[in-house]
């Protein structure tokens, strides 16, 4: 079966090129959100811009794989090479139309903990927040990749470092934010949106081979699924093609 | 106008210009150009009770935590950026192992904009980042404030002004006029709002190198004190067009460095049993070092500053 030689991170990367449009300014980070960039632009979004909180702009995927933002690659052939607070002044200026973000802990409001866990009892501090707590609080909106498992899906997060809708839909006017909010939340078993209304999280597809049951078991909360739940549609020929050419060795997607 | 000498050996300037209790900026670039030798020396000299700031330090701040020259971190995140955890860090937080550490927690944006109000010579900066999050509660650097202007809610970022900036430069001439290229992260702002910056770059060079090309002088030698040249200052890791990435350091590293005995053979295998930066890089080796160069050259077009 041809489908048997996909991986679900490469159904999670091509769901995540699928939310960059052309023309886009994007807030990449690292690893899967980095791979889905060089797809979009790849396939369907020549035209879209990815900004580095290092200060890396550029239009193209990195001159050859790199592990950080600050590999020679990356840097080599980029737009422009400028400041942190350059490229976050066009992040809170409102100019960036998603940024990607991932997480230790993902709440039922798209909430992200990346600050403190527990583990059998025991705290076990994180090492915090870097850019992402700027990328959910000021992007026009944002898209989060996440392994699915119970532990790093609680009903509500112990420590809340970068915001989602916090408590629901209206926290974010009230807390002082002027915009945004997660779009999406791509998992290793499905893709979430969320409630226009109150901003809970809802699943919109099930990755291949994965079923609700199952889904709901890695959960901390009672899901809930759209009416219209679909499977997410895997790779198709050309994007696995491109997920390959620039993830050669499956190092990310593997 | 007088000639101090500002150009020294690594040791020398650490012993100089480092005392125990600083406020110290390092890692400024994120994940490059970070000044990896000179955080080496700090910890050979063994200076304690340090305020360690910067964006993300990779495992810069992990190395000087573990070897207990740390009391407190104001940072956005510490870690391994290729491996994730950084186990001396979670040691000293959750166990007091060396030592207990007091971390100032930040976002990238809260901490430049901290470190840039006090190179604006201002008292705060305002933003609109990370309000509701648990990261600004009971905050002593970040308070919600109301716009004179606009009415609306905002985050007053208190200035942050470091002692002293590290920071590791491609080239720059014996009065401290660094040249740097590649990502910048808050390296200029964290230069500008520190009292003295002391500096390590690949390569020494004549004055007329960096007047030859003043756009890509970021860093004005009046702000700077000590120089020293130090090739492959930034190991592990990168300096753009000098030195790449050593992603396997960081991978051994993070194995090495899960228990604390590991961590202590680490150090003392390179750091405190190397003479200096000198003896760090026999450690690796020149096999590995030649392998870490570039390959390929891509120098830029020449600019035209005729007239």
């Amino acid at each position: 079966m041809r489908t048997s030689a996909i991986t679900r991170r490469q159904v999670m990367v091509a769901a995540a090129a699928r939310e960059i449009r052309d023309g886009e300014v994007v807030f990449v980070g690292m690893r899967l959100p980095l791979l889905g960039f060089a797809l979009a632009r790849a396939l369907h979004a020549p035209r879209a811009v990815g900004l580095f909180e290092n200060g890396v702009i550029r239009s193209s995927p990195p001159a050859a794989p790199i592990i950080t933002m600050g590999d020679p690659p990356n840097i080599a052939g980029a737009l422009a090479c400028t400041t942190l607070v350059d490229v976050m002044s066009h992040l809170q200026r409102g100019r960036v139309d998603v940024g990607f973000l991932g997480g230790a802990e993902v709440d039922r409001f798209g909430n992200l903990n990346t600050t403190w866990a527990e583990d059998r009892g025991r705290r076990i501090r994180l090492p915090g927040s870097g850019g992402a707590a700027d990328i959910a609080a000021l992007a026009r909106r944002t898209v989060v990749l996440v392994h699915h498992e119970r532990r790093r899906f609680p009903e509500r997060v112990r420590y809340l470092t970068s915001p989602g809708f916090g408590t629901g839909r209206g926290w974010r006017e009230t807390v002082g934010l002027v915009r945004g909010g997660p779009g999406r939340v791509i998992t290793s078993l499905g893709v979430f949106g969320f409630d226009p209304e109150s901003g809970e999280m809802v699943l919109e597809s099930l990755h291949p081979g994965v079923t609700l049951e199952e889904l709901r078991a890695e959960t901390g909360w009672p899901v809930r699924a759209a009416p219209d739940l679909r499977e997410t549609p895997g790779p198709t020929r050309e994007e696995l093609d491109a997920i390959r050419r620039f993830d050669p060795d499956g190092l990310w997607t593997g | 106008m007088t000639h101090v000498q500002k150009v020294m050996a690594l040791g020398e300037a650490v012993s100089r210009h480092v005392r125990d209790g600083m406020v110290i900026a390092m890692g400024t670039g994120l994940e490059s150009c970070i000044p990896f030798a000179a955080g080496h020396e700090i910890i050979r000299q063994g200076r304690r009770d340090l305020v360690l700031v910067g964006p993300i330090s990779d495992i810069l701040f992990d190395q000087l935590i573990g070897a207990g020259c740390v009391a407190k971190v104001i940072a956005a995140w510490v870690g391994n950026v290729g491996a994730g955890i950084a186990y001396n860090f979670r040691r000293a937080v959750e166990e007091g192992i060396p030592r207990p550490l007091a971390v100032e927690d930040h976002s990238n944006l809260t901490v430049a904009l901290a470190v840039s109000a006090a190179a604006m010579g201002v008292p705060y900066l305002p933003a609109r980042t990370a309000l509701g999050t648990d990261i600004v509660r009971d905050h002593q650097r970040l308070r919600e404030v109301t716009c004179p202007f606009t009415g609306e809610r905002l985050l007053a970022v208190g200035a942050l002004r470091p002692d002293l900036t590290i920071l590791h430069a491609q080239r720059c001439d014996r009065h401290g006029n660094a040249h740097l290229w590649g990502n910048l992260g808050i390296s200029l702002e964290a230069a500008r709002a520190a009292e003295t910056v002391l500096l390590t770059c690949e390569e020494l060079v004549d004055d007329a190198i960096i007047t030859g090309d003043p756009n890509r002088t970021l860093v004005p030698g009046f702000l700077v004190s000590a120089v020293a040249e130090v090739p492959f200052g930034s190991h592990p890791s990168p300096t753009q067009g000098y030195v790449n990435r050593d992603d396997r350091f960081y991978d051994e590293y993070h194995e090495e460095t899960r228990a604390r005995a590991g961590f202590l053979a680490w150090l003392d295998r390179m750091v405190l049993g190397t003479q200096g930066h000198a003896g760090y890089l026999s450690r690796l080796g020149e096999d590995r070092m030649a392998r870490l160069r570039p390959r390929t050259p891509r120098p830029a077009a020449p600019v035209n500053y005729g007239f």
